[in-house]
């Protein structure tokens, strides 16, 4: 008896263990998720990747350089599994509603370190600066856009709309850091360069978006940005520049979203609605890179529904804060894909539009004005059904 | 430091011992004519009581295999050995004696000392430590061999919540009393505390472990460890205990105050036949409001092992030996603060079943087999990271 009872004891325990359809947890097909390299790099690509992958998670403490006062401890509390941030690492921007550069940088402009170190105060908006707040982007595909040509960017901009279709889209031109190399086909006006990252395409490339990031959402210095954001003084770098570098070239190779269901009609129908409403003007479909140092990012047809420029979003989005040339009213385009996987990384819910505010896709639209006004007019006019389309088209994305 | 504590313990038992007349190293000081409790399971390893020599040694190995795979990327097979654990015990005299228990751990390749402290018997009710004490929070925290386990890891809540293993320098009273069904013992230490780790450390969520200072006090202020556990012979054994302290850094003006309130449990049933053993910890530590709300000021976790004997008999010349099959849950929460921005909860959580299925030739040793299935959840609340794992171990006294 005693030997029939282990007997089936053993039985049973392997039977549970092994009837179980997660006893061994199966990943996420890869359109589910954000995160992933983009296809056909080098083995030595690879290494650089994962090595900024684990910089990319790397808490930072006081010792290593952290604040004092900052935003948050690592790159990845901002964009869990490379995706949109939650209002908890939303960024406060202040300076003033004119065009002629930030003039409270000496007041620890032009972002707020709103969290500090015990036994240090935190940064506080400073009197009379205008402010903005910008909920942290998604990281994917990242490389893709940052070797679309100045051509290319140039060839959708329509600032006097000409075209009479009431999108005037233009690009924010701004003055770049010394540290950083300009493009082969750059094509600057007024010794500014066209910028492309950020929610008012205030950053140049990668790097210059991300050694920002590191001392202003971090307070980690590094041999690019050395000036102390709590002190405002020149100090050691907290970072090494290998290190910086190989961030940088994990955003670079981050794999672009993977549209899902594509051969759904309802999001085929979706796609067609998001055109025929104009959406497609300012959110293009197709971009495709020039050159790049990267030989898989090179010259290559891309899906991110963006036009990397600026637009003129109505008063309702005017928050009276600008960077370099773009004036508060307006926003870059924010690419579209991945959409549809934003509440994987913002903890089940939505917070969408330049800070956060909307809590849904459809309140997203609803909250364009000035140049999408008219889209948004159509919009709402348009049956349930094809509203119901253009919503799971976005989903898909 | 540490090294010069065990050098300085050493010296002042070989002295001692010299003074005491000669006797065996392994004569128990706590009370064997009562019910055992918890705190008293260093005392109770089979190596105590071994032969007659002035110095009892002994100790235990625990050594595992796993394989498993989290979200799809497989970890593949690794081998690991947790523990080498050494422990020396010596009779002073017939009122003191000493004991210590040092540990080799394959994960962080670091030898750690872990309990050096002289017992003092003045009374049953009270006897005085001193040296580097178990604090007795919770029950796993001082009774944590691997072979009186059917589970190859430690309880997550039991090490991650309570920074199992846990001892910190410093000095106190410990004492039972009771009856042949019922025994009441105490314990109340005084010792070093934590440092500011605690809210500072590459986790990016607060981590009593990460904090633990046990040579150092920064602070000035002693830590108050102490516990209180009831036990009947028939229901078991309930134990409350309590840690409260403050965290610093060293020359640093800023302090924190960090408590634990832990409730354990522990009774056999059926003739010994069931065990079922649990405990769960609430952790309160002071967070300065001006700094990331990923560093929680309220943490809480806890574990219960069910474990049922469906085999006691003689197999391949073990006169005694028993299969066991049983099951952990646990769970532990790390933040359950509320996003300031959003009032939304806080997750960061992990929670965890363990079936298990084991076979102990003797009550020295155990041979475990484990599946183990882990969610956790980040601070935002986002998908978890699913891990399952097969864990075969074996842990022994020797």
């Amino acid at each position: 008896m005693t030997k029939f009872s282990v007997f089936i004891a053993i039985v049973l325990t392997f039977w549970c263990f092994f009837s179980c359809k997660e006893i061994l947890p199966k990943g996420l097909d890869d359109d589910q998720i954000l995160d992933g390299t983009v296809e056909g790099l080098t083995e030595a690509e690879l290494i650089q990747f994962e090595r900024g992958d684990e910089a990319f998670r790397e808490v930072f403490v006081k010792e290593t350089g952290l604040g004092p006062s900052f935003v948050t401890a690592s790159c990845i509390s901002c964009h869990a599994g490379d995706g949109k941030g939650h209002p908890f690492t939303t960024l406060t921007r202040f300076g003033q509603p004119d065009e002629l550069g930030n003039q409270f940088m000496h007041l620890g402009g032009p972002q707020l370190q709103n969290r500090s170190l015990p036994g240090y105060e935190p940064e506080i908006i400073p009197l009379g600066a205008t402010f903005a707040k910008f909920t942290p982007p998604a990281n994917t595909g990242l490389g893709y856009l940052e070797y679309v040509s100045d051509a290319d960017i140039l060839a959708m901009a329509d600032p006097n709309d000409d075209d009479k279709d009431n999108i005037s889209g233009e690009p924010n031109y701004g003055h770049i850091p010394d540290y950083l190399t300009k493009k082969p086909d750059a094509i600057p006006k007024n010794d500014k360069y066209i910028l492309r990252f950020g929610k008012k395409a205030a950053a140049y490339n990668l790097l210059h978006q991300t050694a920002n990031a590191y001392n202003q959402d971090m307070g980690i210095t590094s041999s690019y940005e050395s000036i102390d954001a709590f002190t405002l003084k020149e100090i050691e770098p907290e970072i090494t520049v290998n290190k910086l570098n190989d961030v940088v070239f994990y955003l670079e190779t981050l794999k672009a979203p993977i549209q899902r269901n594509t051969n759904d009609p309802i999001i085929q129908n979706g796609l067609m609605v998001f055109k025929e409403i104009g959406c497609e003007k300012c959110h293009k479909q197709t971009l495709k890179t020039g050159k790049a140092p990267i030989d898989v990012l090179s010259e290559k047809e891309f899906h991110p529904y963006t036009d990397l420029l600026l637009h003129d979003m109505g008063s309702g989005l005017d928050d009276g804060y600008t960077e370099a040339s773009a004036k508060t009213y307006e926003w870059r385009t924010p690419p579209l894909w991945g959409l549809g996987l934003s509440s994987d990384s913002q903890g089940g819910a939505y917070y969408l539009m330049h800070d956060g505010r909307a809590r849904s896709i459809e309140a997203a639209i609803l909250l364009h004005g000035g140049e999408a006004l008219f889209t948004k007019t159509k919009y709402e006019s348009l049956s349930e059904s094809e509203k119901a389309a253009l919503i799971t088209f976005l989903n898909s994305l | 430091m540490k090294y010069t504590l065990v050098i300085f313990l050493l010296g002042l038992c070989s002295f001692l011992n010299g003074q005491a007349s000669s006797q065996s190293s392994a004569t128990l000081l706590i009370d064997s004519s009562m019910l055992y409790l918890n705190s008293d399971a260093m005392y109770r390893r089979p190596f105590m009581g071994n032969n007659n020599l002035p110095v009892s040694i002994g100790g235990y190995m625990d050594a595992n295999t796993s394989y498993g795979a989290t979200n799809g990327s497989k970890t593949g097979i690794g081998f690991a050995m947790p523990d080498l654990t050494l422990f020396l015990s010596t009779r002073i005299n017939k009122r003191a004696s000493f004991l210590t228990e040092v540990a080799y751990a394959s994960v962080t390749g670091k030898v750690q000392l872990r309990h050096a402290a002289i017992d003092a018997r003045l009374h049953r009710l009270i006897n005085v430590r001193t040296g580097l004490i178990l604090n007795p929070i919770g029950a796993f925290n001082q009774n944590h061999d691997a072979p009186n386990y059917d589970f190859v890891d430690r309880p997550i809540a039991a090490t991650t919540i309570i920074p199992a293993i846990f001892s910190n320098v410093g000095v106190g009273l410990f004492g039972k009393t009771g009856n042949s069904n019922w025994v009441l013992g105490y314990e109340a230490y005084l010792t070093n505390g934590f440092n500011d780790k605690i809210i500072d450390n590459t986790l990016g969520r607060t981590c009593l472990q990460e904090g633990v200072s046990s040579f150092e006090n920064f602070s000035g202020k002693p830590m108050f460890t102490g516990k209180i556990a009831l036990r009947n012979r028939y229901a078991g054994e309930l134990g409350v205990s309590y840690l409260s302290g403050v965290y610093t850094e060293h020359d640093a003006p800023t302090t924190g105050k960090v408590a634990v309130l832990a409730v354990d449990y522990s009774g056999k049933f059926l003739r010994n036949r069931l065990l079922i053993k649990g405990e769960i910890a609430k952790v309160s530590v002071d967070i300065p409001t001006t700094y990331i709300q990923t560093y929680g000021n309220q943490q809480m976790g806890g574990f219960v092992d069910i474990i049922g004997t469906i085999a006691q008999t003689s197999i391949w010349g073990f006169d005694h030996a028993r299969i066991n099959i049983g099951v952990r849950l646990e769970y532990a929460d790390y933040n359950q603060s509320k996003f300031e921005e959003t009032q939304g909860i806080i997750f960061e959580h992990s929670r965890a079943v363990v079936p298990c299925i084991s076979f102990r030739p003797n009550t020295k040793s155990v041979i475990k087999f484990n599946y183990k299935y882990q969610e956790q959840v980040d601070f935002l609340g986002n998908p978890p990271l699913k891990t399952g794992s097969f864990q075969l171990g074996f842990s022994s006294y020797f």
